[in-house]
């Protein structure tokens, strides 16, 4: 064993109190929600969230989650057919611009996001004249916003095969372009793509200050509208978003791992 | 080198393999005029090549030398900047890579990491068009044409570096390009391999009747299985021809150079003799009367007795090849030529010894000015 790993009762401790951070703040969050005025506990306000009942005075949140979902789904197809393939294109072809792409691409992580809403309200006046005010347009600024996030993982998996190799191979043997990224490169990027779409989810899921600012009705600013009248009910939403969250970075976890040993079925 | 101790592989009969059965004359491959410029510098001066059908032609050279360019604008994977490439007689220099109808193996590994040996092999004919169970049929046989038959269910990261390039040799054979383009296939290989495969490749390109461009830099490679070799230099071929002739008769000190292990040594002709350290050899050749370079093989130059004629010299190295031994001597008029001679006549490493000249034919090549 490594000489300079801390000893198994030190790892030990130093996972409890890091586990104890986390999970506090979500155990009294938790607590919060199962709470009543007469201090006893009940699930009667997870209950409550999902009785038809209440749609109007959560409608909010309903609303906002629909939106996320749609602005998630549009945001992983521009990392999919607009970022990844000119990543490829950038490794294939013009190999010197990879330093100041690969800038370019973790830039929006440097710029807080009120300086970006106000380089972006103008264009989203554009925007709203052409493509309309539909909340999937916030896409757009979404795309921008998982860049640093979604290129680390593709740029990862492009590096780990020999893309103009294998491009050329397939050029050589009757594949066309298109086929040559369909068929060749995109399923030896498969895990660098999966992480990235999961990560470009769960950024999406999460971001508040661009949706508010530019006024659109996302699943954060209904949490916060949510908040306001009633915090049980945001503190439940919130808890369910976080395990959401979650989930996804088992899975990208998962698909790292099963990258380094693929066996045949 | 030998071959391997394990005797060559047979290949399929002529009866039950799609490939063999369909061996055909093989396509004229031509360069007229290839330049190729990156920026302001050029890489390929003009470079003219004809190959006739089913010829295995290889491009030998130093690293840097254009061999790879030349092939890989050949496979369109360059676009030259002057100049065409002609397959079959049409020109070719508008024709995309996937359109040319060629089969490339390739330097570095180049199997699809996600298909399995068989879809890799398949993949090509799949691209023509052709069906799921044929592809899987012709696939199948050129897997058994390289001896592969057994590893058709395995991923590339489950093969050896030798296997790798068989199934790639069989995925670019497989549709029966119309020639068979290979980028230093071997070099990544250790040198057992490297032998057997070199030798195989030669033997299914035979039987195939394939036209064959294979780039190497390592002449013994070159030597074993081509019918022409193109040396090449600085962007240009310096000669082109059969390997025998490159090694009897090379045209430039770089081909001299690069074929064989020719020591140069300074000679006079007169008439049809050379003279050499005082002893008169025969010319291959016949040359100019004057100062001439000569180039001595090693099998030329032998170790003698101290009086024998010859030249004195000093050991400056010795290495051991099994059956002979090659060892460099400097001449005391300051040469550096290789010596062959028995494994059992040991030479340390700042001996005197006496080299003498054998009375075979030797190249010469007339001196150039500036050198005087």
């Amino acid at each position: 064993m490594n000489r300079l790993a801390p000893s198994p009762a030190a790892r030990w401790i130093i996972g409890a109190v890091v586990g104890l951070v986390f999970v506090i703040p979500f155990l009294a969050t938790f607590l919060f929600t199962l709470s009543s005025p007469d201090g006893s506990y009940s699930l009667d306000r997870w209950v409550a969230l999902f009785d038809p009942e209440n749609a109007r005075r959560y409608a909010p949140i309903w609303t906002g989650l629909a939106n996320s979902l749609v602005l998630a789904g549009v945001t992983v197809l521009i990392v999919l057919f607009l970022f990844t393939p000119t990543m490829v294109l950038v490794a294939l072809r013009f190999p010197k611009l990879r330093r100041g792409f690969e800038f370019l691409a973790l830039l929006p992580i440097t710029i807080p996001a009120i300086v970006l809403v106000v380089g972006l309200a103008p264009i989203y006046l554009q925007i709203g004249r052409t493509l309309g005010t539909g909340a999937w347009t916030l896409a757009f600024a979404y795309g921008i916003l998982v860049l640093p996030f979604t290129y680390r993982s593709i740029q990862a998996s492009i590096d780990a095969i020999d893309v103009k190799t294998l491009a050329e191979a397939a050029r050589t043997l009757g594949a066309g372009w298109v086929t040559v990224l369909v068929r060749v490169i995109a399923p030896n990027l498969r895990q660098g793509l999966l992480a990235a779409s999961l990560i470009s989810v769960a950024v999406v899921l999460g971001e508040f200050t661009i949706a508010s600012l530019l006024n659109r009705q996302v699943l954060q600013t209904g949490l916060v509208v949510i908040n306001r009248q009633d915090a049980y009910a945001a503190a439940v939403f919130t808890l369910l978003a976080l395990a959401f969250a979650f989930v996804l970075l088992l899975i990208i976890g998962r698909a790292g791992r099963a990258g380094t040993g693929r066996t045949p079925s | 080198m030998t071959s391997a101790d394990t005797p060559p592989r047979t290949l399929p009969s002529t009866s039950d393999n799609l490939l063999i059965a369909d061996a055909g004359e093989g396509t004229r491959v031509e360069f007229r005029g290839v330049v190729k410029e990156y920026g302001s510098t050029r890489v390929l001066h003009g470079v003219d090549l004809d190959i006739a059908p089913g010829e295995f032609v290889s491009l030998l050279g130093p690293s840097g030398c254009g061999k790879t360019t030349a092939l890989r604008v050949l496979a369109g994977l360059e676009k030259a900047t002057a100049g065409e490439v002609r397959l079959g007689g049409q020109d070719v220099s508008a024709v995309p890579t996937n359109r040319r109808d060629i089969g490339m193996v390739f330097q570095s590994y180049s199997l699809f990491p996600h298909l399995r040996v068989a879809d890799n092999t398949a993949f090509g004919l799949r691209r023509r068009g052709i069906g799921k169970k044929d592809a899987a049929t012709r696939a199948a046989d050129a897997l058994e044409l390289v001896g592969l038959g057994h590893l058709a269910d395995r991923f590339p990261h489950q093969l050896s570096g030798g296997q790798q390039q068989r199934v790639a040799l069989a995925r670019a054979l497989v549709t029966e390009p119309r020639v068979l383009l290979l980028d230093e296939p071997l070099s990544a290989l250790d040198a057992k391999v490297r032998v057997q495969l070199r030798d195989e490749i030669r033997r299914i390109q035979l039987r195939l009747g394939i036209t064959t461009v294979f780039v190497t830099h390592d002449q013994e490679e070159a030597l074993a299985v081509s019918d022409r070799i193109a040396v090449m230099n600085a962007g240009r071929i310096e000669q082109i021809g059969t390997p025998e002739d490159l090694y009897l008769n090379p045209a430039t000190p770089g081909v001299a150079a690069f074929i064989g292990v020719s020591s140069v040594v300074a000679g006079v002709v007169e008439g049809d003799v050379v003279t050499v350290w005082g002893v008169r050899l025969p010319l291959q050749a016949p040359s100019e009367p004057g100062p001439v370079d000569v180039f001595l093989r090693p099998e030329n130059l032998r170790l003698a007795d101290g009086d024998a004629p010859g030249m004195d010299a000093i050991v400056q190295e010795s290495t051991f090849l099994g059956s002979f031994r090659r060892t460099l001597v400097r001449t005391s008029d300051g040469a550096l030529v290789r010596v062959q001679h028995a494994a059992t006549d040991r030479v340390e490493y700042a001996e005197r010894v006496r080299i003498a000249l054998s009375a075979d034919p030797v190249a010469v090549r007339p001196r150039e000015r500036e050198r005087d």
